[in-house]
């Protein structure tokens, strides 16, 4: 009998996705899940779905899950917490979720340290309404909500949440990862496993952000998508640790 | 007897909130019902519970809806304005099935309006608040120790029937001191196979959602939710008749309007006028039936309200307009003098003829 080498993780509902071709959620999604598998905390892990394209990760995710309103999943997440700190909370959300409607949850939540993992999307608009100008959006992209593209005159700039909280006292684990490539995706997945860890571990807060695509409302290919975000998102987001309360204690 | 203690109607709210298994509070900030969060600040950490000022009312709400989820007992207070930035929190939470207790300490509107009493967030607490079609289970207490009571009774209704509760005070009720008994609080156990305490790798996920892209699926969720409201409806209204035996004129008038209905209620009967009071203890469901046998008893009604006429519609569904209604009303803060009710009780004895 032949030995299994790669299977979904059990962490995965096994259901179809309902994401467009080409877009990097499925990726995350199971990086997601193969560090709540690796971890062994599906049986504890309680999940909090935003609005947007995520919103369906209640039904994708094998563990209980509550739909949060748009931009509070980390005040959700919070009482969820609260309730039974032995419980593993994550959020999963996207840019407009989390960096524009949903900023002050995200702040206040990272200023007290809360003891929970958010993974964010960052693909630079707004998906399942069609492709609206997001707070990631860049300078010049052209949106149906920027058809003339994001005029930083009039609409101002984007927003690099890993930078901005990584001036608070509070959070414990900033990164900005990315799915682009083999590389990137393996240390994507070190990352967020990094981030369910910290938790576990009880040492507190840690936001994952991962550059993504949308090729439908970017009106690329996949490929072509993946080649915009090189050439234009990496270089306005840069990959790397934002913070890392861990790290210092690591080192010594 | 039960020992009593002197306590301002927010600290007995509070007080009652933990005695009926309440052990998450979150809220923010605002004037009248400052009290609640201060006492709850006090009191949660020395009993294991927790108190957390979140950044927002938004945040404080969506707190209550992460410990509702999971099958705890759980709430937040505010007054007025931090209740409209609550709405978008507690339509989610009806719509995701989930108990909870909300507490509005009212004071004038709209807009910032001012810090004084009012009841004219009457409309918003009986007519859901939010957006979609729901109700809340909406008490009114009158005095501080009915603030214990109520509060005690919102939580167990809310579990039995999965719905969020109001408790709707107003400044006064919150600021003012009485004795109060807080004792002998029932906590009733109900099912809380729905809650979200991790699968342990035994069961289905459970999933609390309020979101379905399927027109009759949709339907069908907000169908069997009207059921648990007929339910309601049928066994959960609280009233309170007084000197109602005899009554040609029947005031109606809940929370701090009934304490100065009362009085006015006394003086008419000293001149003569055979008048009572029908006391909503409950807003929605609102005591329809008491009302609509009143109908047919008494020749007029007069309602007394903080606000430009609200509950009047009520009384006015209730009774199928059988009888004409008057109202005595202040806004602003301001509140009914006795003798402003009785110029109202006065006039509508005069109305409809001999019975």
């Amino acid at each position: 009998m032949g030995e299994i080498v790669f299977q979904k993780p059990k962490s995965l509902c096994d259901v179809p996705l309902h994401y467009c071709p080409g877009c990097t959620h499925g990726i995350v999604h199971r990086l997601v899940a193969e560090a709540i598998d690796e971890l062994g905390i599906e049986g504890k892990t309680i999940g909090v779905a935003s609005v947007g394209c995520s919103v369906f990760t209640y039904n994708y995710f094998e563990c209980d899950m509550v739909q949060a309103a748009h931009g509070r999943a980390p005040a959700v997440a919070t009482g969820v917490k609260r309730s039974d700190p032995s419980k593993i909370v994550f959020t999963y959300q996207g840019d407009g979720d989390l960096a524009s409607i949903g900023t002050a949850e995200t702040v206040h939540s990272a200023a007290r340290n809360e003891n929970i993992t958010i993974i964010f999307i960052n693909n630079a608009i707004y998906g399942m309404t069609g492709g609206q100008m997001a707070p990631t959006s860049l300078p010049g992209q052209v949106t149906q909500t920027s058809p003339y593209g994001r005029d930083v005159n009039t609409v101002g700039y984007p927003v690099r949440i890993c930078e901005m909280l990584s001036q608070l006292e509070g959070p414990t684990y900033l990164e900005r990862v990315a799915v682009n490539n083999v590389k990137n995706v393996k240390a994507a997945k070190k990352a967020i496993k990094k981030a369910f860890q910290n938790q576990v571990e009880g040492k507190g807060f840690s936001l994952i952000e991962v550059v993504s695509t949308c090729p439908t409302n970017w009106g690329k290919t996949p490929e072509k998508a993946m080649e915009w975000l090189e050439e234009n998102m990496l270089p306005y987001y840069p990959l790397g640790v934002y913070k890392d309360k861990t790290a210092a204690k690591e080192d010594k | 007897m039960a020992d009593k203690v002197l306590m301002k109607g927010n600290e007995a709210i509070a007080e009652a909130a933990i005695m009926a298994g309440c052990r998450f509070y979150f809220g923010y900030p605002i004037t009248p019902q400052t009290e609640v969060a201060a006492y709850m600040a006090k009191r949660m950490p020395k009993i294991g519970g927790t108190f957390l000022q979140a950044e927002s009312e938004i945040a404080a709400i969506n707190m209550c809806i992460g410990v509702a989820s999971t099958g705890k007992r759980v709430m937040t207070s505010s007054s007025s304005p931090g209740i409209s930035l609550k709405e978008e929190g507690i339509s989610y939470m009806a719509g995701c099935d989930l108990p909870a207790l909300i507490v509005n300490v009212e004071r004038g509107g709209p807009g910032l309006g001012g810090i004084q009493p009012s009841q004219s967030d009457y409309f918003q607490a009986t007519r859901g608040g939010g957006h979609g079609d729901y109700h809340l289970f909406v008490v009114a207490p009158a005095s501080v120790q009915e603030m214990v009571s109520l509060t005690a009774h919102a939580f167990n209704v809310a579990e039995k029937y999965r719905v969020p509760a109001m408790l709707l005070a107003d400044g006064t009720l919150g600021q003012m001191m009485e004795p109060v008994s807080i004792e002998g609080i029932v906590v009733e156990d109900h099912d809380k196979s729905w809650a979200l305490t991790g699968t342990d790798c035994k069961r289905k996920h459970n999933i609390i959602n309020s979101l379905s892209l399927l027109p009759e699926e949709l339907e069908q969720w907000n169908l069997e939710r009207y059921k648990r409201y007929e339910k309601i409806e049928e066994n959960e209204p609280m009233w309170e008749e007084y000197m109602m035996d005899d009554a040609d004129v029947c005031v109606v008038a809940f929370g701090i309007a009934s304490r100065v209905s009362r009085n006015a209620i006394k003086a008419a009967r000293a001149q003569g006028i055979k008048v009572g009071m029908i006391r909503p203890i409950t807003l929605w469901p609102f005591p329809k039936k008491p009302l609509a046998a009143a109908a047919d008893k008494v020749k007029s009604f007069v309602t007394v309200e903080l606000n430009m006429g609200q509950m009047v519609e009520d009384v006015e569904l209730a009774t199928r307009c059988k009888k004409p209604v008057l109202m005595a009303n202040r806004v602003g803060g301001c509140i009914p003098t006795p003798e402003q009710v009785l110029a109202q009780i006065v006039e509508a004895n005069k109305l409809g003829g001999a019975q």
